[in-house]
């Protein structure tokens, strides 16, 4: 970890117009993924701009659905009653992802920002497009048991995202509201946030250097109040997602009339699985409707020499989410 | 002390009344308080901090070490590279094999032979500091294709004439086992496969080198074994043992890594002559997979042959394992396959290959282990191939005595364990059909092994100093790693002196201590153990002395082999109510102390000194048995309930029973976190431990314990440990077998074996994780 300065930054402004000013700073909130990156030399910023004090605090019901300012902790949000009871797949997620000890400091904002756990990655002794653009991808080639399937390129397989929040915030259409230095802001869906690598996958959202995120806002719907976030792991706590699901289903009189499906760990970015909704809607809610969706989820995936089976386990782990909500 | 005097042979085992006790740890306070320190939290005024920078390539060699913006970082003091590092008065590979696992040491030369490998010592006045400079310092590299492991395609398999710092063959046969295989009823073949695994114990490998003189070296060290460290210490510079101090005080978990002697503690020793201070240097936890040795990355071929109702007549076994490119360390897995089961034929045969990884080491049951995997697979396959209960196979096959070298057991309860363990556990209950049960989605299964761990012959000393005020201090120089050395030598020595427990002070982790063990190989309980005892006796010795030669003793005139010690009281052997304490006679002699000291023995050593060179054993009617005293194991039962999502690939252990028989248990409350810790291991090994190395580099991808996964609570179901009463009068006074190990014995295998029975399907690579449960399930059963 290299020197840095810090600064706390007391109005939305300070901390914008301070990041737009020194392109090597970093806004750090929770630091939980921060400081791991600038531990192992992954990132070197010589400037840490602390946002807790800002005002991006609240958990609301707005006319636009459940508004939640991006320091909340994860740990608040995810037991956070009107969270549980009308969006659970974001419950959930949340208390399933890190240990109790990250979610108490980790914020809504950086949860989303999180970066991949490719160890190709997160190891400057390797190679990485997505780290140093042009030095190779041995990921290809080598450990990819833990990367994606889904939207890969030639130059990156990482599962760039690697956490929870953003595939159930990513099923449930979340929008997320950015500031820029000019005290602008402009809301983002999250489907629309993040990117592919393509040939850059050192681009990994839209957020501008000077913009911060302070606000997520989800739609309230019928979808969303029955919808489930579903991990599978290595282990029973404390790992990333070999896949994971968020469903939500509205069922009447036993026909699907809306879903959301959107796949974790198997897609370079949250993967929204449009196609398996449409193949949902106006069904019965059978396990064959939803063997046919997930099938459709898993179109066009491109395995690598150790993570084939992550087709089977998230068309598995989708099915079964949706069997789960549907009751 | 006077081998001859009237207590120093002993041929049951001694009385006790502290020892066995659920005893709280003695440490326990200091360690909840953190008044404890660990080596790495010791403050010597003066000190600074050493950082290593590790290579980035796994083969080549170093065309350039820029040290240019290191250097300018503020409070830099030195930065060493093999350029400028003073070199050692000899390497690793001149001094005694077993000290230094790895005869490699880095930064002598422009070589690289691993990832990971040390390249740069920074030494900065504060950690920061010294970390800094070390990521600054720009190391260029011509680097080469390296050999990552022995199924790499440029990779030699070559036999190794020897294993284990060359002390075991690499070829051992008995009878002849391929003919027998060939004849055999029935025959089964598997392989076996077993991860790259790593110690990761909580505290990371640490050292701080307090250069005291010129030639005078105190070192305070994350280390097993201290005596170890010390001869390796002395042996590289060519100094004497005895200018020479390590202090270990407190371990944070070690599992067979902090028992070797690896290159950062010798390049921090010189670093820190090189700058006249002390210098403190810890290993990062990325550091720790490429610092401190690994269970290697292996396979094995088992051939086993079987009559028709279940009895081996030949066990064929192979090992493929990768080395480094130095050394010839392979765990001896065959060990537990040759003497667990009445087997007249066997053979094993171990082949390595080269590769760039530094050299492995043991780790928690080394050879037993991945040993015991593959042998209780395999004997549930043949239970399950033959309708024959798994428990019911293992009783067909009881070896009644050794079949490794002919010896009758000092002891063995594992029958006891078997029964005690089923009827814990509900075995009878189990369905034998392999996925019948069913608790929701999840299949459910239940799978047994057994355990067993040899007891190696050790010794050691201690001193006993008591006092007439009815206190006590007892040393040796051992070490106590977590398990809870400190709290059973002190139960030890109450009993011993008769004292309670709060009245004694046991110090260990210190070579100015009475030389003691390490804690490694399951020893260190039994030989401190006997150690102290011995110590004992030289006190009570003396204490008898003054006794018979007081008027006021009720012993007075009584001659000293007429007197026996128990509990801390010397008594008439032929009238036991007359005599008095220890202290009391202490006390009247105006002697404000008396010290004793000792060496006590442990396992084969013990026994002939108490029963002769031939094992002169009353029991022992076998005259062809009687080649020469006692095989001496413990043994264990295990039994465990899992449940796997036939759709996700996921197992769980839901249920555990450990039975074992391990001799006398010092505190039934340590012991029992010690083999319940062994479970977990060995769950974590069975369903979640792997260290990946990248097939291109030779280097890791998962270097750190978010990606190395061991086990956490939510993976770990409510563990019950029981140990069935055993005495043995052959290894030491008091019984005592090790535990370290036997815990973890046969662990993966009763996983494996609870997976089969609940899906049909046999996991024979481990981890056994989601994906390989998956793929499995796609296969028919």
């Amino acid at each position: 970890m290299n020197n840095f300065s810090y600064i706390q930054a007391e109005k939305p402004k300070d901390a914008t117009a301070a990041k737009r000013d020194d392109k090597s700073a970093a806004f750090i909130a929770g630091g939980t993924t921060l400081l791991d990156l600038m531990k192992s030399n992954v990132e070197n910023h010589d400037q840490l701009i602390d946002v807790n004090l800002l005002p991006f605090r609240g958990i609301e019901m707005t006319k636009d659905g459940l508004r939640i300012g991006a320091l909340e902790r994860m740990s608040d949000v995810g037991a956070h009653p009107l969270v549980a009871q009308q969006f659970p797949a974001v419950a959930e997620s949340l208390l399933l992802a890190a240990s109790a000890q990250l979610r108490n400091m980790a914020s809504i904002g950086g949860n989303v920002l999180q970066r991949t756990r490719c160890g190709y990655f997160r190891d400057t002794a390797f190679p990485c497009n997505k780290r140093e653009p042009g030095t190779g991808c041995p990921a290809l080639e080598g450990d990819n048991r833990n990367l994606a399937i889904l939207g890969t390129s030639e130059t990156c397989i990482a599962t760039s995202y690697p956490g929870d929040l953003s595939v159930a915030l990513t099923a449930l259409d979340a929008v997320l509201t950015l500031e820029n230095s000019k005290g602008k802001q402009r809301q983002v869906p999250i489907t629309k946030f993040y990117l592919l690598p393509g040939t850059t996958p050192q681009r990994e959202t839209v957020l501008e250097s000077d913009e911060l995120i302070v606000a997520v806002t989800i739609p309230q719907t019928a979808a969303a109040r029955k919808s489930k976030y579903l991990k599978v792991r290595d282990r029973s706590s404390y790992a990333y997602a070999l896949v994971s699901a968020a469903v939500g289903l509205e069922v009447q009189g036993g026909t699907v009339r809306a879903a959301r499906v959107a796949l974790g760990g198997v897609g370079t970015q949250p993967w929204r699985c449009f196609e398996a909704e449409k193949a949902l809607v106006g069904k019965p809610a059978t396990e064959a409707t939803f063997r046919a969706a997930a099938e459709l989820a898993l179109r066009g995936a491109k395995p690598r020499e150790h993570n084939a089976y992550k087709i089977e386990m998230a068309k598995n782990t989708l099915v079964r989410a949706l069997s789960e909500v549907a009751v | 002390m006077d081998m001859t005097s009237n207590t120093s042979n002993q041929k049951e085992n001694a009385p006790t009344n502290v020892v066995g006790k659920p005893l709280d740890r003695v440490d326990g306070p200091a360690k909840v308080t953190g008044a404890a320190r660990y080596s790495a939290e010791i403050n010597v005024p003066g000190t600074v901090y050493g950082v290593l920078k590790s290579s980035t390539i796994a083969k080549g060699r170093i065309t350039g070490i820029d040290t240019s913006r290191a250097a300018k970082e503020p409070g830099i003091i030195n930065i060493f590279t093999h350029e400028n590092l003073p070199k050692p008065a000899k390497t690793p590979k001149q001094i005694e094999k077993w000290r230094a696992a790895q005869s490699y040491l880095p930064m002598q030369d422009n070589q690289i032979q691993y990832a990971g490998q040390p390249v740069a010592l920074v030494v900065a006045a504060t950690l920061e500091a010294a970390t800094q400079a070390a990521a600054l310092i720009k190391v260029t590299y011509q680097a080469e294709t390296p050999i990552d492991s022995y199924h790499d395609p440029k990779a030699e398999l070559f036999d190794p004439q020897k294993i284990q710092q060359g002390k075991k063959d690499a070829h051992v046969v008995r009878g002849n086992p391929q003919q027998a295989y060939d004849g055999a009823a029935v025959k089964h073949e598997a392989t076996y496969v077993h991860a790259i695994n790593h110690h990761s114990p909580m505290e990371p490998a640490a050292t701080l080198a307090v250069w005291e003189g010129a030639d005078k070296l105190t070192v305070y060290e994350a280390s097993q074994n201290v005596t170890m460290h010390q001869g390796a210490l002395a042996d590289l510079l060519g100094m004497p043992r005895e200018q020479i101090r390590v202090v270990t005080k407190y371990i944070g978990g070690g599992f067979g890594c902090k028992g070797s002697f690896w290159p950062h503690t010798i390049l921090t020793v010189l670093a820190a002559k090189a700058v006249n201070r002390p210098v403190k240097l810890a290993l990062t936890r990325p550091q720790m997979f490429t610092g401190v040795g690994h269970r290697e990355d292996q396979e094995q071929t088992l051939k086993m042959g079987a009559t028709a109702d279940g009895k081996l007549v030949s066990i064929v076994h192979t090992k493929k394992a990768t080395t480094s490119p130095w050394d010839n360390y392979t765990e001896s897995n065959g060990k537990v396959m040759d003497m667990l089961y009445a087997c007249e034929n066997y053979s094993t045969v171990y082949e390595l290959a080269r590769a760039n990884v530094m050299t492995s080491v043991w780790m928690r049951a080394p050879g037993e282990a991945p040993g015991s995997f593959a042998l209780e697979s395999s004997m549930d396959d043949l239970a399950n191939q033959l309708n024959i209960d798994p428990m019911e196979i293992r009783l067909r096959n009881y070896a009644d005595y050794d079949h490794s070298n002919g010896k009758p057991w000092s002891s063995k309860s594992l029958k006891q364990c078997y029964t005690r363990g089923a009827e814990l556990f509900g075995w009878s209950k189990r369905n034998p059909k392999p996925g019948q049960t069913r608790r929701g989605r999840m299949l459910v299964g239940h799978g047994m092994a057994s355990a067993t761990y040899p007891v190696h012959s050790s010794q050691g000393t201690a001193r006993v100093r008591l006092f007439a005020d009815g206190h006590a201090v007892v040393e040796a120089g051992a070490t106590d790693l977590g398990t809870g050395t400190y709290t059973v030598m002190t139960q030890v020595s109450a009993d011993a002196l008769g004292l309670p427990p709060e009245k004694i002070r046991f110090e260990l982790g210190d070579t100015r201590l009475p030389t003691a063990p390490g804690s490694g190989g399951s020893v260190a309980a039994g030989t401190v153990a006997s150690s102290i005892m011995a110590a004992a006796q030289d006190v009570w010795d003396k204490v008898v002395k003054m006794a018979v030669a007081d008027k006021k003793s009720p012993l007075y005139k009584a001659k000293p082999t007429d007197v026996k010690v128990e509990l801390g009281r010397m008594f008439l052997s032929k009238d036991p109510k007359k005599g008095e304490t220890l202290l009391a006679a202490l006390g009247r002699s105006g002697q404000p102390d008396i010290e004793g000291s000792g060496t006590g023995k442990y396992g084969a050593g013990y026994e002939e000194k108490n029963f002769g060179q031939n094992g002169a054993d009353p029991n022992n009617d076998n005259k062809e048995k009687k080649t020469g005293g006692h095989s001496m194991h413990s043994f264990g039962a295990h039994f465990c309930e899992v449940e796997v999502d036939p759709d996700l690939g996921t197992i769980r252990v839901t249920r555990w029973v450990g039975v074992h028989g391990a001799g006398t248990v010092l505190n039934l409350k340590t012991a029992t976190s010690q083999m319940t810790g062994g479970a977990i291991y060995g769950i974590g090994a069975a369903l979640m431990e792997d260290t990946f190395r990248d097939p291109n580099f030779a280097h890791y991808t998962n270097a750190d314990l978010a990606g190395y996964h061991i086990p956490v609570n939510a993976d770990i179901p409510n563990i019950q440990v029981e140990f069935v009463p055993e005495s043995d009068p052959y290894i030491n006074y008091l019984g005592v077998k090790g535990i370290g190990e036997l815990g973890m014995v046969g662990v993966a295998a009763a996983v494996g074996n609870a997976v089969f029975n609940a899906t049909g399907r046999r996991l024979r690579s481990l981890p056994m994780t989601p994906d390989k449960m998956l793929e499995a399930m796609r296969m028919p059963a």
